[in-house]
């Protein structure tokens, strides 16, 4: 086991920079997820951690040794593939047992972390299959199972969930959290979905266009958003945002998005009246009242456990989320309460307040 | 009548007709009379008497036809061998990120493209006993006395038109390999770095297994080719000297035309089947089906 060290870190291909400098520091045992649209450096990121790509400028240590002219080989480190990168001619037994063979094990050292290996992941039936004859589920816990067998000590995941189902992904996510909690291997897993990177997540580095936007737990990320991009990227159904400028309405100060609407602010809020705003709601932190902001639904989407609900407030979307049964029908006005706000600068998309 | 058009077995019938005509006329119609004639005496100019398996008694017995059989192994073994290595070698080659890659794979391809004879004439040219390019170079250079006579001496001319044909055939492995080697995903070696592969481990159980599919295509045609060569040696060497390099194909033409005795060529040329259905046998059984390559069953 052994931390992860990432000291401005660039990756650029010819004329174009990727990666801008990115620093991260991963502790011994951590499970940490980067988490960002598809382009924003996080494959390349990871890519360059397991050796796969060459790092442009900056420093990779992995337990504290400087890796960036250490051959992947070398690195001590095992990678779970988007597409599993299973040996299509090998057996399962095989597939987990090549780099034991390579690295000289013994017969029987070989066949008892294989067994210990695939009896962790539930493959004792399926070893001397191959991989076209497993599901995606099971190829994916034999990619896991070559992961493991060598004890390596970082992990890294790229992406190993895309390829399957949405219920399996749901049960492979908590398969992987409990595979960690088991083994403490510090744990570098790379995802778009911002729900796996908050289901698994020790830290979370957000990233966007090659840079990190900001990196934290869970729920620090969800309860104090950086800046626009992380507000936006974390959390689900999205947060709302819209703009406005910083007015004085019955005394105290509020943000008028359109004319005759006021999103009011708490007390505490220090800020200029007169300054244009980004504000931002989370759907979740609406709720349906007497009083409040007044929209017209559009649609209305139940799944059981709540209700989201799709409004328009003078031209802009705004979305609810709600926990009680209303018969709303598109076309009717109702009123949403906003119970927490965030501004944002709208230029620089951040955090105000 | 339009009823009996609408009907899918009947149209299916009519649109294989002209197909299945052709293939009657101009392959099975031949391949039968050969066979016909190999069991006949027939001489060019008088149809045959059935003679049964007496033509095939005759050649097993003959010094030459044996000495063919055996020419034509040796080349088909040795030239197939070769072009297998080279073809490889290429291959991984041309893999590779090189500059020019486009115009470098179409220039391997040239060999493959010049019609045979044209090739062979240029390899006659530079195997000839007073002209040739490659003794010329070589006296200049020191490393020999006196001109090679590379088609004059038996052994020589068996490896000089060994290579004739491995020229001419490398193109082809060496294409169909590339085409084999770029289906292998990249992070199966990316995964086999990680898994600590030396480049050699790589090629060694990663690159060649997932090849062998191809391989056993390639090298099945290759050798089917090979087995049955005939115009690179009819225009280098006749066959000579001293027969050591007719092969069945050749030998069974100058029996039949020249010579005049159509049953005699015909019953060599017969008795190429079933060594060429041997071929195929061996690649689809021994090669081809891997049990990695089909889903689903248990095993």
């Amino acid at each position: 086991m052994a931390d992860v060290a990432l000291r401005q870190v660039r990756k650029s291909f010819g004329a174009t920079a990727v990666v801008h400098g990115v620093d991260v520091s991963i502790a011994d045992g951590e499970f940490c997820v980067l988490v960002g649209p598809s382009g924003c450096g996080k494959s390349t990121l990871l890519r360059m951690i397991a050796g796969l790509e060459e790092i442009s400028a900056g420093e990779i240590a992995i337990g504290g040794r400087v890796v960036n002219n250490i051959a992947p080989k070398e690195r001590d480190i095992a990678m779970v593939f988007q597409n599993y990168a299973l040996y299509p001619h090998m057996t399962v037994h095989d597939n987990m047992a090549f780099s034991l063979k390579l690295a000289g094990e013994s017969a029987g050292a070989i066949r008892s972390r294989v067994t210990e290996a695939a009896q962790i992941l539930g493959l004792m039936d399926y070893l001397q299959r191959y991989p076209r004859q497993l599901s995606g589920g099971q190829r994916q816990r034999v990619a896991m199972g070559r992961a493991i067998v060598r004890k390596p000590q970082v992990f890294l995941f790229d992406e190993p969930l895309s390829n399957l189902d949405a219920k399996l992904r749901v049960q492979m996510r908590t398969e992987i959290r409990a595979l960690h909690q088991r083994l403490k291997t510090t744990s570098i897993y790379v995802t778009h979905d911002q729900i796996e990177a908050m289901s698994m997540a020790d830290k979370i580095v957000v990233m966007n266009g090659g840079r990190v936007e900001q990196i934290g737990g869970p729920l620090e990320l969800y309860d104090n958003p950086a800046n626009l991009f992380v507000a936006g990227f974390i959390g689900s159904p999205a947060m709302n945002f819209l703009p406005g400028k910083v007015a004085r309405a019955n005394g105290a100060l509020a943000v008028a998005t359109s004319p005759g609407v006021a999103f009011p602010l708490p007390a505490q809020v220090r800020i200029d009246e007169g300054r244009e705003v980004v504000v931002g709601v989370r759907p979740e932190h609406l709720s349906v009242g007497n009083d409040g902001i007044p929209v017209e639904v559009v649609v209305v989407e139940p799944t059981g456990a709540d209700t989201q609900i799709f409004c328009q407030l003078a031209g802009a979307n705004i979305n609810a989320v709600v926990r009680e049964r209303h018969e709303f029908h598109p076309g009717e006005n109702i009123r949403l309460k906003p119970e927490l706000t965030y501004l944002f600068d709208p230029a620089s998309g951040a955090r105000l307040a | 009548m339009h009823r009996l058009l609408d009907n899918r077995n009947v149209l299916g019938v009519l649109f294989m007709l002209p197909a299945g005509a052709l293939l009657l006329v101009f392959l099975t119609y031949p391949l039968g009379l050969g066979t016909w004639l190999g069991f006949t005496d027939a001489k060019i100019g008088r149809p045959g008497e059935w003679i049964g398996a007496e033509n095939f008694t005759y050649l097993f017995g003959d010094s030459v036809a044996r000495l063919s059989l055996f020419n034509t192994f040796f080349y088909t073994i040795v030239a197939s061998i070769l072009k297998f290595a080279l073809g490889l070698w290429l291959a991984l080659l041309l893999n590779k990120n090189l500059p020019f890659k486009a115009f470098l794979r179409a220039i391997v391809l040239l060999p493959f493209i010049v019609p045979t004879a044209l090739s062979a004439i240029a390899f006659w040219w530079m195997y000839d006993s007073q002209f040739s390019v490659i003794s010329w170079t070589l006296t200049k250079m020191g490393v020999i006395d006196g001109y090679i006579d590379f088609l004059g001496e038996p052994w020589l001319a068996r490896f000089s038109t060994i290579a004739a044909n491995v020229w001419r055939g490398v193109p082809f492995v060496a294409i169909t390999l590339l085409a084999g080697l770029q289906t292998v995903p990249p992070s199966l070696y990316e995964a086999a770095s990680l898994d600590g592969a030396t480049e050699w481990q790589k090629f060694w159980y990663v690159t060649l297994p997932m090849l062998t599919p191809i391989i056993a295509v390639v090298m099945t045609f290759s050798v089917l080719f090979t087995f049955t060569d005939f115009q690179l040696i009819y225009v280098l060497t006749r066959g000579g000297p001293l027969n050591a390099t007719h092969l069945m194909a050749t030998l069974s033409f100058q029996r039949a035309i020249p010579g005049g005795a159509l049953g005699e060529g015909a019953a060599l040329a017969t008795s190429m089947v079933p060594f060429l259905l041997a071929a195929i046998l061996f690649s689809y059984f021994g090669l081809q089906r891997r049990a990695w390559q089909q889903g689903g069953t248990d095993k």
